[in-house]
């Protein structure tokens, strides 16, 4: 409604006018505005998008630029596809990626439903509590590794100094069993906050009147948490899954630099693995094909994910 | 005043939440307590075992990031005379010579420069594109605002190999210009879509005034919707430069001795003998730090910029 008038009011505005003013008409505004950004988002990242799909077909390798490029069909993706070791990366991602969200909503709503109780000073320890989330992942990463250290490492002295354990009787990041969570551990650290400020957000829209009139209908507390602040506060916790979901799939910086996929390849994600294919091993062609498998797969995932979100805001 | 009681936390609840919540506060910063405590000790009180809470403090770590050192034999070190200067005379006790700066300075001053290059070309290119996207009829406008977004999606990596080969065609690899137009890409969505948000707020009907007074469309822009929208403009421009300023993946790729950034220096830094922790935590110290302090000046803007303007509070 009101942008109709303002074009309403930029029409009845007389053409020989609006020329004498040397303004510009508001749809060559309109272009000369939205222009830039799309040329350079299209030239970033769209045609470097297309340019991967047109490599994935082919055998080109960075590291030989004079060796015939070949083009192989779906000879790269069909290798991905049935390559045992991938698979294996998309269980550690798939391990990364639950862990990690179940942790953080657990913790972040119940972070928030504390803080939403109103303490004095709520304000103050809610900034605390999201500072780690601002932070390079790539710096604090690699800070971890120390705190991480068997015997002197803070982390392993806090464990020992709780559980009695002996502080030098265990390495976070380097056994096999332990490391997968040492990055569950790190990056629920870093990204609870995430959640904690859009449940918080979503606790704070939801009317007192609601539990007012829930009271005067003496429903118990436990069953107002339950019919009212969980499925209000639903949409909320589902739009922060998403984002963590995005970007935990993404995830390169934090876990390069805590573990560098190791032991072994214990804890290489996807993001790692493709970087290995590519930079390392310079198999410029499959690891194209295995990015856009990786560009599908968030995609697609994202778009259903979307779906099920607006379904549950209609409700 | 029972309706009140209802909405309103009992003291006891508001105690307990207090408690808990406190205590998580107090766990999670430690870690960040630690590094910049680590950036003041010496390496060997770093590594004692149990952790040092209490220590002597010492700059040997800030020394440390910003040089480099050699190790010498006393004779030769007594053959050099007197240190001059107190960072000379800081390390000479380990029995080390300051051989030349380290690049951390360097590497710092890309962050900068890339980091603010960066941000400025975002919101500018962003201000104009969020404007046009709340005020004009833009043909096929979801369509575009979502592929804005979508580019978010992607893993850097996927799309880093052509860049690559892109940036080595155009020369562009390792230049503090290709890496301020890269992230000014990366950040474009986030740039779009907080301030279309911003200046969705501002009522039309300033402009509508600004215009039958005679402003062309443009000044109405220039002169009435900016200063109004400075607030969401400049919380935004904080997002854009954090967001610069912690990339990892795609400097570590595309950048190696000339323009690399301080987030793939940072963990590189190793003393005389094996990792020096303290001046890693110095050097991550003064990178760390302006991040906390914009994150607390930011606070009420935090929620809204995180989601891309999705939540609003």
């Amino acid at each position: 409604m009101l942008k109709s008038s303002v074009d309403r009011v930029a029409e009845a505005t007389p053409h020989a006018i609006a020329g004498r003013m040397r303004g510009l008409s508001d749809r060559t505004l309109a272009w000369l505005f939205v222009a830039p950004s799309i040329v350079l988002l299209l030239a970033v990242n769209i045609f470097p998008l297309i340019w991967t799909i047109r490599l994935s077909f082919t055998n080109f390798r960075v590291n030989r630029p004079n060796a015939a490029v070949e083009f192989v069909g779906l000879k790269n993706y069909l290798n991905i596809l049935s390559d045992r070791d991938i698979w294996l990366t998309m269980q550690a991602t798939a391990h990364f990626l639950i862990w990690t969200i179940v942790l953080q909503v657990l913790i972040g709503f119940a972070l928030a439903y504390l803080i939403n109780k109103k303490f004095r000073g709520n304000d103050l320890w809610t900034t605390i509590i999201v500072l780690p989330m601002m932070l390079s992942p790539a710096v604090v990463g690699n800070f971890w590794t120390f705190l991480y250290q068997p015997q002197i490492g803070l982390f392993n002295y806090a464990v020992g100094f709780l559980t009695g354990a002996d502080p030098s009787s265990f390495s976070m990041i380097g056994d096999v069993a332990l490391a997968p969570w040492a990055i569950v551990i790190v990056d629920t650290w870093m990204w609870t906050p995430f959640v904690m400020l859009i449940c918080l957000a979503g606790l704070r829209s939801i009317p007192p009147s609601i539990y007012e009139a829930a009271e005067c209908d003496r429903a118990s507390r436990w069953r107002q948490f339950w019919t009212i602040t969980i499925p209000l506060v639903l949409p909320f916790l589902m739009l922060a899954v998403l984002f963590r979901g995005i970007e935990n799939f993404k995830m390169f910086d934090l876990v390069v630099q805590l573990t560098g996929g190791g032991p072994g390849s214990i804890t290489e994600l996807t993001s790692i693995n493709l970087k290995r294919e590519a930079f390392e091993k310079w198999r410029t062609g499959y690891a194209s094909a295995y990015a856009v498998i990786l560009f599908v797969t968030v995609f697609g995932l994202a778009s259903i994910y979307v779906k099920a979100l607006n379904k549950v805001k209609q409700r | 005043m029972s309706s009140y009681s209802v909405t309103e936390p009992s003291l006891r609840q508001k105690w307990v939440a207090g408690i808990l919540v406190v205590g998580y506060a107090l766990i999670t910063i430690l870690p960040l307590i630690w590094i910049i405590a680590t950036g003041f000790k010496t390496p060997s009180d770093a590594i004692a075992y149990p952790p040092k809470t209490f220590f002597t403090p010492t700059v040997e770590g800030y020394v440390n990031v910003f040089t480099t050192r050699t190790r010498l034999s006393q004779e030769q070190l007594q053959a050099l005379g007197e240190p001059t200067t107190w960072y000379d005379k800081l390390v000479r006790k380990d029995g080390l010579v300051i051989s030349g700066p380290s690049r951390f300075a360097e590497r710092f001053t890309n962050s900068v420069i890339i980091g603010f290059g960066s941000t400025v070309l975002c919101i500018v290119l962003g201000t104009v594109a969020a404007y046009a996207f709340s005020r004009f009829k833009v043909p096929l406008k979801d369509d575009l605002l979502f592929f804005i977004l979508s580019t978010r999606m992607m893993p850097p990596i996927a799309v880093a190999i052509p860049i690559f080969l892109m940036f080595r065609s155009l020369g562009l690899s390792d230049t503090h210009a290709g890496m301020i137009l890269l992230y000014t890409a990366v950040n474009l969505s986030l740039s779009v879509w907080l301030l279309k948000g911003f200046i969705d707020e501002i009522p039309v009907e300033y402009e509508e005034a600004a215009l039958i007074d005679g402003y062309t469309r443009f000044q109405a822009f220039y002169k009435v919707v900016l200063p109004q929208a400075a607030t969401g403009i400049a919380s935004t421009a904080i997002f854009c430069l954090i967001f610069a300023w912690n990339e990892y993946a795609f400097a570590v790729l595309l950048t190696s001795g000339n323009a690399q950034t301080a987030p793939p220096f940072i963990p590189t830094i190793i003393g005389v003998s094996g990792q020096d922790w303290p001046a890693v935590a110095a050097g991550a110290t003064i990178f760390l730090v302006p991040v906390m302090v914009f994150t607390i000046l930011l606070r009420k803007h935090l929620l809204r910029g995180i989601t891309f303007g999705a939540v609003r509070k």
